[in-house]
């Protein structure tokens, strides 16, 4: 269906001309594996609801071999995702012997037009780091790993959710990894690819927590932590070589931000967060962040410790979950609904005992203990100290609460809400910060509460996740009700 | 239209049953049946009035060595527990049943398709597929983008590779997988009567070929029945419980 302006495939081709039914508007990129077009959906079918691209990949005479799987292997992933972070697939097939595929096209920025004004002020670099790990988080709930993050493949829409291209060689844990490892160079980029990609593992979700931390470190210092390198050997520097921090090129870079982009860069996957949730959960509680010695790094390591690292980077890799799900599945974000008014110690302990088990199934889990607090009906001028009062006041019996656990500090979390609406503040909280499961006692025990309803059946009716109701073993208001 | 593949079946009537209700549900509406419909279970009288009333629909049914063994010869290259199954079916078959599996063919092409019970090289000496090499040569002697198989009782995919041996794939039920069209793929669609790989559950495969997808599927069925229906009848007790074990 092609006309003689050119054969799909090989070069442009012009405006007007019709692939499989749909009209090309024009040229939108030539990059080195695919030719990107606008085109118009086919006459007389209901057109969709946002604009759309055509990807056709290079399949001429002397093109990569990489393009004809990286096309496959897109359409195959882009066809089994969905959700705002990735790009619709509207359709696929070949015409004239060449493939293309039609997506949604995102409107919005590149994130490499941000990269290239780097370095960015920290709220930026905040801003945009903890959108690409939200992204990642939805990916990787989807059993999806990118494998080739960098500024170009992160598109921005208008309310600045991050949208993810280019799945080239990503994979898939329930569908054939198609990527072909016996090309000269591993498949990644220079750039971003993470130590374990070095050693040909595909199946860790923790890659992408890597290249996160290297677009994060290219926001913040306008540098690559690793520089581009393009051979093998070059790329290995990475692990035993680490970054010069962040912090010594952008002097005015916070040690909580130095802190989360090392984490993020760690040659060991098991260093790195568990999860980009818990990146992101970080990037939005930057007081909350307990700083290790990461935070105030000014040197890269010396000799001894890059030798030691030499000789572990000859040593087979550690063991990695077989796919993201299974990852995922040992690192939820557990948030807990605490009832500051309620004094039940059985109640708490019951809490605390799931909590415990919890910990034992799911050993890279996170704990954000939740407590809500009533709008301080005080006069204007006061209440931002009354309310600083008693956040504070809230935050300490939280800690309290929390301390016969005795979890590791970059396990627990707090957070203190103001508003009458507890149930909707836990729920709305619960959704921003990709919680996998709420547990919340079986009843308020103050007779507010009580009056206002049960909040724990409001959050099991409309919570987005898993809801486990906690009722202590012999709940003696209960009995006494009865 | 949506074809279920089934394979190895195996005189087990409760899988086949459980299977094809399955197929219809997931909406198949065509059959495939890629050799060994008897030997080993207790039904094979029943399950090849079922199989034959599909063929005469127009379902392509092809002969596996167990089918071909219960027509006659000595049987060399059968295990012990094996020869004593065909023995005992072949006193249940009658001149109908002799007559169809005799009629069988060994392969059957259809479009891009090939379905055939052991390998596309050499299927009259039943090879079994165990590794790239084995995939290799059966791709290679045929030009079917897709081959699909059984004999090999473990449900498992190959597909070639630009310039190399074939790769391997272990699906994962009920996961559709498209079978990209610039590759060749080589199907192993299980066991249905007969599953050795730890999941006692019937297997088979279903292919979309509108959607370009093949997604196998591991259907529970009654093992304890088909089981204890092969103890009453006096066969090896060893296929009662590799049916109850999965293995």
């Amino acid at each position: 269906m092609a006309t003689d302006q050119g054969r799909v495939g090989e070069g442009p081709l012009a405006a007007g001309t019709e692939v499989g039914g749909f009209r090309i508007r024009g040229l939108l990129h030539e990059g080195g594996m695919a030719l990107l077009y606008a085109v118009d959906a086919p006459e007389g079918a209901a057109p969709p609801p946002f604009p759309l691209l055509m990807k056709i990949p290079r399949l001429g005479f002397g093109s990569h071999p990489g393009c004809l799987v990286g096309f496959e292997v897109e359409q195959m992933i882009l066809g089994r995702i969905t959700g705002p972070h990735v790009p619709r697939l509207v359709a696929s097939g070949s015409s004239d012997g060449a493939p293309w595929l039609v997506m949604e096209r995102i409107a919005g920025d590149n994130l490499a037009e941000a990269a290239a004004r780097a370095p960015l002020p920290v709220a930026e670099v905040v801003g945009l780091t903890a959108a690409v790990a939200a992204a990642v988080h939805d990916l990787h709930r989807q059993n999806v790993i990118h494998l080739d993050l960098k500024p170009g493949n992160v598109l921005l829409r208008e309310n600045g959710t991050a949208v993810l291209v280019d799945f080239g060689l990503a994979r898939h844990a329930e569908l054939p990894d198609l990527v072909e490892e016996a090309f000269a160079l591993p498949a990644g980029t220079g750039a971003a690819i993470s130590p374990e990609q070095l050693a040909g593992i595909r199946s860790d979700a923790r890659s992408d927590i890597f290249a996160i931390g290297v677009i994060a470190y290219q926001l913040a210092t306008g540098k690559l932590p690793y520089g581009a390198p393009s051979t093998r050997s070059a790329m290995r520097r990475r692990l035993y070589i680490d970054p010069l921090p962040p912090c010594s090129l952008a002097p005015a870079l916070p040690p909580w931000l130095q802190e989360v982009i090392l984490r993020c860069l760690e040659i060991r996957p098991e260093a790195r967060y568990a999860t980009a949730a818990q990146l992101a959960h970080d990037l939005a509680h930057p007081q909350q962040v307990p700083h290790s010695e990461r935070a105030a790094r000014r040197h890269r390591a010396g000799p001894l410790v890059v030798a030691r690292r030499w000789l572990q980077a000859l040593s087979a890799p550690a063991a990695v979950a077989p796919t993201p799900a299974q990852h995922l599945s040992r690192a939820p974000h557990v948030m807990v609904a605490i009832d500051l008014d309620d004094r039940r110690e059985a109640q708490a302990e019951a809490m605390r005992a799931a909590l415990r088990r919890a910990l034992i199934a799911e050993p890279d889990l996170r704990v954000t203990l939740f407590a809500a607090l009533p709008e301080q009906p005080f006069g204007e001028e006061s209440a931002p100290e009354l309310a600083h009062g008693q956040q504070t006041a809230a935050l300490i019996a939280l800690r309290h609460w929390a301390a016969p656990l005795r979890l590791p500090a970059d396990k627990l979390r707090t957070h203190v809400a103001f508003g009458s609406d507890t149930a909707g503040l836990l729920l709305g909280y619960a959704a921003t910060h990709h919680a996998d499961r709420i547990v919340v006692g079986a009843r308020g025990h103050s007779a507010l509460r009580r009056f206002l309803g049960s909040v724990s059946s409001r959050v099991v009716a409309e919570a987005g996740c898993s809801v486990t109701v906690v009722r202590p073993p012999r709940d003696n208001e209960l009995t006494a009700a009865d | 239209m949506r074809t279920a593949l089934l394979a190895d079946i195996h005189s087990n009537l409760e899988a086949l049953q459980a299977c094809l209700a399955h197929a219809r549900r997931e909406g198949a509406g065509r059959f495939v049946f890629l050799g060994d419909l008897v030997g080993y279970g207790a039904d094979p009288v029943a399950c090849l009035e079922i199989i034959a009333g599909l063929a005469e629909q127009g379902a392509p049914v092809v002969q596996g060595n167990h089918d071909a063994a219960c027509l006659g010869g000595i049987l060399p290259d059968m295990s012990y527990t094996a020869r004593d199954a065909i023995y005992w079916t072949r006193d249940q078959l009658g001149a109908r049943e002799r007559a169809f599996l005799a009629g069988l063919p060994l392969a059957v092409a259809e479009e891009d398709r090939l379905y055939v019970h052991a390998s596309a090289e050499q299927p009259e000496t039943w090879p079994y597929i165990t590794g790239t090499l084995d995939a290799a040569r059966a791709l290679a002697a045929t030009s079917a983008r897709i081959v699909l198989v059984g004999h090999v009782h473990e449900p498992l995919l190959y597909f070639t590779t630009p310039g190399g041996n074939p790769r391997a794939f272990r699906p994962v039920p009920g996961v559709p997988l498209p079978l990209s069209e610039f590759r060749r793929w080589l199907v192993i669609v299980g066991s249905a009567g007969q599953p050795r790989d730890g999941n006692p559950a019937a297997c088979y495969a279903l292919h979309d070929p509108a959607a370009g997808t093949l997604t196998h599927f591991r259907v529970p069925y009654d093992a304890q029945a088909a089981a204890k229906k092969i103890i009453d009848a006096g066969l090896p007790e060893r296929l009662a419980w590799r049916l109850i074990r999965g293995e």
